[in-house]
Order: structure tokens, then sequence, then C-alpha cells
């Protein structure tokens, strides 16, 4: 479970977060929706560790981000907006490389490598050194690296960026089984689309504030409109920034 | 190629640099053949280069044109006894001089003979153009014929007119050279610790900038901080590989040292270079500390720049303080005292050039270099590791 209190942030007089607030339980996927420059990838930062709240608190499974770094870290699988790979490393060594970072055995990680291999289709690019690999297999890389401790809680920034129909079609079959796996997953994104064929819970974040949460019938349900286009286009209150 | 099961995330994250590195062919080249091997090569090239022509220039026959041979034929004649080739006189000998065309050019006056005969000083001139540092050999050969003739007619004068012939001489300046051949040969060398040292900076600056700045900018350094390791020891598993590399630079170049001393030709200069197992050995032994400073310090840059381009010119000016013990020597030729050998760079600088002279490297002053670099070069990494805990590290703008 991931837990976000009241988080602050502010690089200069640019304030990226203003009491953003939410929960993303386990067995679920909670969609972070909102325009560019929201706010979203600041926050997402701050829950998986990368920066510190001016104000505000992120627990993980209950344990404090701010004390507990990095045992949060272990129960955290991330994949952040930055997502290069090692080029003169094999796909699969790039995966190593973080397993044995997170201490696993030689065993483990081995049949964790193979389990995340098959599960994301890339047998036939495991071997091969990840440079000249295409948007699609650079996320598959990353992804699998990203959870290769077997993790309980995932977050993803914008996990579908770049990518094509069928890459987007198998990360959305992915994130599923993450969640039926009893995963918590969480994930940004700035297309609706996206948020409403996955989401069983959307936060709505404009402006560096939480403007809406709850499911999407939910959330039609309190703007009276049928549409979920047209309920995030009354609750973000302009059309700037979102994508179909 | 699997990954060898490591422990110590420290270790893990130095060996994946380590193979990264190695598999990436320019890289390979640039710090391990261009830096150590090229840099001697070009280094003892130039050196014998220029013994080459200094040993020629004093052997080989001068040939100097004269201007109103016909007026001194007992000089001329002298001079060709002396070993000296007269070429015929030539227009305008300050043109020529200038232009470079002569080094030297002897000028006798038409009245030498009239003041000669008479016993009273007679004038000759050397023409030559101080400033082209190629001509002081050639002068220095013909003033001392000169002197040589004039010395022997003085001594027959005096003799001439019933004295001794030490009335004229009354002083005679003799200077004995006390330098060794070792330390002639360190003179040659004093060049040789700048070379080693910019080895050291070169051999670990792509590293540096590749697992830090590099690695930002290819957007893998988010990710891989997230990983449940503290960022101190991401730090130290870098750091190491830097270190690693420079040092294997070093080593390389010192073995192209020792190999292609030879080259040089020591035997005709009188002088003996030590470039043997010890002084590779000691040599290693006291850039160590050095090393892991410019390592250090070179990280912290990388860490702290903001882009590739940016770690690249930061390191490029890194580059230049090795120079100034270097200058700071060559201007002013201190006497190293024991205190100089606390200063990174200096007694580094020091303590190699007595090394290759093959002077005594006494314990303290071992000592106090290797204690004294260790402890500033710790310092240095403290600071990497504290610029690796800013926020704003990870993220590439």
């Amino acid at each position: 479970m991931i837990e976000a209190r009241d988080l602050h942030k502010a690089f200069g007089t640019v304030k990226a977060a203003e009491g953003v607030s939410f929960i993303a339980r386990d067995g679920e996927i909670t969609g972070l929706l909102g325009p560019n420059g929201a706010g979203k990838t600041t926050t997402l930062r701050m829950l998986y560790t990368l920066m510190r709240p001016d104000r505000g608190a992120v627990l993980i499974d209950g344990r404090n981000v701010a004390d507990e770094a990095e045992a949060v870290r272990r129960a955290l699988g991330v994949l952040p907006d930055a997502r290069g790979l090692y080029k003169r490393l094999t796909a699969r060594e790039n995966i190593e490389y973080f397993a044995q970072l997170h201490g696993l055995d030689a065993a483990t990680t081995n049949a964790r490598c193979n389990t995340l291999i098959a599960a994301l289709e890339m047998q036939d690019i495991a071997d091969r050194r990840t440079e000249g690999f295409s948007q699609g297999q650079r996320v598959k890389t990353a992804i699998a690296r990203a959870l290769v401790h077997d993790p309980r809680n995932v977050i993803l920034d914008e996990p579908t960026n770049g990518l094509d129909v069928m890459a987007t079609r198998t990360m959305r079959g992915f994130l599923k089984q993450l969640r039926n796996e009893g995963r918590c997953v969480l994930f940004s994104s700035h297309i609706m689309q996206e948020v409403a064929a996955l989401c069983d819970r959307i936060v709505v974040i404009a402006h560096g504030r939480v403007v809406a949460e709850g499911t999407p019938d939910e959330l039609r349900a309190n703007t009276g409109e049928p549409n979920l286009e047209d309920a995030f286009v009354k609750i973000i209150g302009s059309e700037e920034g979102l994508h179909a | 190629m699997k990954f060898i099961h490591l422990k110590s995330p420290m270790l893990v994250v130095f060996f994946k640099e380590v193979l990264e590195n190695i598999r990436d062919r320019r890289t390979m080249i640039n710090a391990l053949l261009i830096g150590p091997l090229l840099g001697p090569l070009l280094f003892i090239v130039l050196i014998s280069a220029l013994t080459d022509r200094e040993v020629q220039k004093s052997e080989a026959p001068l040939e100097v044109s004269v201007i109103g041979a016909q007026y001194a034929p007992n000089l001329i004649e002298s001079l060709r006894q002396q070993g000296l080739k007269i070429k015929p006189a030539v227009d305008d000998p300050e043109k020529r001089i200038h232009d470079q065309d002569e080094e030297v050019i002897l000028r006798i006056p038409p009245d030498f003979a009239q003041s000669w005969n008479k016993g009273e000083t007679s004038q000759v001139e050397v023409l030559h153009d101080s400033s082209h540092r190629d001509s002081g050999t050639p002068v220095e050969r013909l003033r001392r014929m000169l002197e040589g003739y004039a010395q022997r007619n003085a001594t027959m004068r005096v003799v001439a007119r019933g004295l001794s012939p030490s009335v004229s001489t009354p002083l005679i300046v003799a200077s004995r050279d006390l330098s060794t051949p070792q330390s002639r040969g360190g003179v040659i060398f004093a060049m040789l610790p700048y070379f080693l040292i910019m080895t050291l900076f070169y051999g670990g600056m792509y590293l540096a900038i590749d697992t830090t700045a590099g690695e930002r900018e290819r957007q893998s350094l988010e990710p891989l901080l997230v990983n449940p390791v503290a960022r101190w020891k991401i730090m130290v598993g870098k750091l190491g590989a830097t270190f690693v590399f420079a040092m294997a630079a070093l080593c390389l170049s010192l073995l192209t040292f020792a190999f292609s001393g030879k080259l040089i030709p020591a035997d005709t200069l009188g002088i003996q270079l030590h470039l043997g197992t010890y002084f590779i050995v000691l040599t290693l032994l006291v850039m160590a500390p050095l090393a892991l400073l410019i390592t250090a310090l070179q990280t912290t840059i990388a860490a702290f720049a903001k882009s590739y381009r940016e770690a690249q010119t930061f390191l490029s000016l890194l580059m230049m303080i090795p120079l100034i013990p270097t200058m700071m020597l060559a201007v002013l030729p201190v006497k190293p005292q024991l205190w100089m050998m606390s200063v990174p760079l200096l007694g580094q600088h020091l303590l190699i050039m007595k090394l290759v002279r093959g002077d005594v490297v006494t314990t303290n002053e071992l000592g106090l270099c290797l204690g004294c670099g260790l402890i500033v070069a710790l310092l240095a990494c403290v600071v990497a590791a504290l610029v690796y805990r800013s926020e704003r590290l990870a993220i590439s703008a």
C-alpha cells in the first residue's frame, strides 16, 4: 500500500506539489492522471524516495520513507520517467545488475530473470546488448529490472509513453497481471483512455493538488457527466494538456 | 557473459562499471593506449632527437664563414688546425645571420695585421644571434678556438719579453662539474613526473564523466539510485572503477617508459636513468594516493556538472593544475624540503624526480607523501559522497 500524506515540494518559487494526499491500495491499479506539468513526476519521485518532501509524509506498507528509506526501496519497484539502460550490457545483464544491487542470490536472480523475461515476452532480445533497442524493448527491459526483486508495490511513471499499439497492449496486460497477483500498482499518465481502460481508482492532479479521487464510476457520478472524458475536463477546468 | 555473484553493492557497481567500460573500445583506446603509450613514446622520441642534435653539434666539424680571412693567415691556419672548416666570405653577413642562413660568422678587420704586428690588441668579431637557441654551441666552440689562439700568443709575447707566463694570468677559474650521471639524467627527465601525473588525469577522466554526468545524461542514474543501496556506496563503486583505470593507465605508461627508456642515448650524454622495477613499484605506490585524490575530484566535478559537455570542460580545466608544480620547479629550482613531500602533486613530483635520478628516498619522505596524500584524498572522497547525496544529482534537466 502506498500512502501520500499532504506532500509539498517547491523548486525555488515553482511549487510542484501543494498538499498531495491519496492512498493506493494492494490489489488495485491506481492511476495518477493530470495534465503535463501538474506535478505527477515530482509526486512520484517523492513516493519512490528520490526526493524528500518539504512537508508531509510518504508511507509504503505503513513504513515512513523518511525513516526507513532503504527498507522502503526493497518493497518498491520503480519505473521512473528516466529509463535509460546500459547499452553495452545485454538486457539480461541490465536486469541482473539491479538484482545484485538488491542483494538477491544467484539462484533467485536467475529464476526471477527467467520469469520476467517470459512474462514480458522478451526471450528473443534477452541476450542482446541493449544498444539499438526499440522504445518498446527498452521499456520492457526497464520494467523487468525494476521488478526483479518481486516488490509488493509498483510505481510507474508514464509507462506507455512512446510505445506503439502492440507494446501498449502488452504493457496493459502486464499491469493487470501485477494487480491480480495482489500488488499495489500506481502509475501516472496524461492519457485518459489508458487510465479509463486500466484503473480501479483514479487520482486526478492539477496544479500540484489532488482535485478529484475515486473509481471511474464515482468520478462520472460526481461530475454528472456520462462520459469520462467530459468528467475530466470538468474536474480540471480546461482541456489543456490532456490527450484523449 | 554472466555477472560474478557478489555480496557487497560497492563491488557490484565496481565490476559493472569495469565490465561496461572494457566493452567500450573507444574508451579503452583513449584511456589505455593513447594516453599511456603514445605520451611516453612521443616524449622519448623528442628527448632523443634533441640530445642527438646536441651531440652532433658538439662533435661534428664546425663550418664558419670568415670575412677578411686574408688579413690574418696565421689565425686562420690555427683555426684550421683546431678543426674549423673555413667557408668563403659572404655578402651582407648581418642579414644572413638574421635570416638564419648562417649560425655564426667571423669577421676580421683589414687593420688586423697592423695592430697585431705592433703588439697592440686586435679585434675580431663573432656575429651571431643569441636569441636563436641553436647558435649557442657553435658560437661557444668558435670562441673557445679564438681564445685558445689568443692565450697562446699572449704567453709567447710575455715569454719573449723575458717574463713568466703567469704574470699575465693572475687567476685561472677551474670549474668542476659535481653532477653525477644520474642527476644529469634527472634534468632531462624533469618532465617525467608531469607526464605521469597527466596520465593519471587522462586515465580516469573518461570514466569519471561516464559514470556520473554520462549516466545521468543517458537517464540511467535515476533508476540506479532507487535501488536499496546507500548513495555513497554507489559512489565508492564508481570511484573504485575510475581509480583502477587511472592506475592501469599509469602502470602501462611506466612500463612503456621502462622499455623505451633504452632508446634515449643516455651513454653519449654520460647519464644513467633509473627506470627499473624499483622505480616502477615505488612510483605506483607514491602515485596511489594522488590517483585517489584526482579521481575523487573528477567524480565530484563530473557529478556537479549539468551535462556531459560541461563535465568535459571542467575536467580539462582541472588538468591545468598539475602544471603548477612543474612550472614552479622549472622556474624556481627550489631545494626539496621535507615539508614539500606532504603537498599532493608537489610531493609526488619531487619524489619521482629523486627516484629517476637514483637518489635515496627516505622513509620519512615516503611516509609523509603517502600519509598526507591519503588524508587529502579521503577528504576529497567525503566531498564526492556529499555531492552524491544532493537531490538534483539524479535529475537531468
